[in-house]
């Protein structure tokens, strides 16, 4: 299960507790506590400072309409961390699309006796802190390449860290589909970071 | 998969699947005898699994590991939609 949203020393129950009784303060401790991870969340799926924002201003505010149904059975912080997303991935869907590649362009290619048409070479990674800097921003690029029903996928499922079950629920996708779609991301992502790191140092 | 050869091409196909542990026990010992024969296929394996991990590090908190704040505005600004709303 993810870390993502657990701030240290707050005592999630003993909030949640002042959240039910109405306590003043409550609500702004809630956000404080919370809304610095939501906001990073936010920003890894939309990628844009204000959309971010507003999916988090949404986040909160549902979070607060629905805590009669918060039954405790999960962490406020993942509970919090679910909804972040969710209000993130509606916006994502409703926002004007970016021209984008395709998948298919990334995805490795086979003869016809089903060897693999480009062999695949090691990656030379860097060691010191500059070119590894480099390459985090060049991951982050290249994820932000992805088609956008790759890119949720891979996001949630690999750097959110959600199970495939709650990735599917969340993305109203089968269970196959998400499997399918993480490999295919994952391939393209691949793709585009070994023109990079094939070889060199 | 019911031959005895894998190709690279069914072996790509099936990583996702082989890593997370979803193959069958002779699907599994298929997956490996390929492997043992095919060093592009470990290859690709091995890049697989660095672009998993580059991926989670891209935006973890490997950056001094520091909580992100929230900004003040956003604060005052879910505050006053909140009072707006009830």
């Amino acid at each position: 299960m993810s870390d993502r949203g657990i701030p240290g020393a707050l005592d999630e129950t003993a909030l949640l507790a002042r959240l039910r009784a109405g306590e003043e303060g409550a609500f702004e401790t809630m956000v404080r506590a919370f809304g610095g991870r939501l906001l990073a969340a936010a920003r890894r799926l939309l990628g844009n400072e204000e959309d971010a924002r507003d999916a988090v201003q949404e986040a909160f505010l549902s979070a607060f309409r629905a805590l009669g149904r918060f039954e405790g059975e999960a962490r406020l912080s993942t509970w919090l961390h679910r909804i972040v997303l969710n209000a993130s991935l509606m916006r994502l869907r409703t926002r004007r699309r970016r021209p984008e590649v395709s998948i298919d362009e990334l995805l490795p290619r086979f003869l016809e006796d089903g060897h693999a048409a480009d062999a695949a070479q090691e990656w030379k990674l860097p060691l010191d802190a500059v070119a590894r800097r480099e390459t985090r921003d060049l991951v982050r690029r290249s994820i932000d390449r992805l088609p956008d029903s790759y890119r949720s996928v891979l996001l949630l499922r690999d750097v959110e860290e959600l199970d495939t079950d709650e990735t599917a629920r969340l993305l109203g996708l089968s269970v196959s589909a998400v499997k399918t779609r993480l490999h295919r991301a994952r391939q393209a992502l691949r793709a585009l970071l070994d023109a990079h790191l094939r070889g060199s140092a | 998969m019911s031959r005895s050869h894998l190709t690279c091409h069914e072996l790509i196909d099936f990583l996702r699947d082989y890593l997370d542990g979803e193959l069958e026990a002779e699907e599994r010992a298929r997956f490996e005898r390929h492997l043992g024969l095919c060093p592009p296929c470990v290859r690709y394996l091995e890049t697989y699994q660095e672009t998993v991990r580059l991926g989670r590090e891209a935006f973890g908190g490997s950056e001094g590991g520091v909580p992100e704040e929230v900004p003040d505005e956003l604060v005052r600004a879910v505050l006053d939609a909140r009072s707006r709303r009830s």
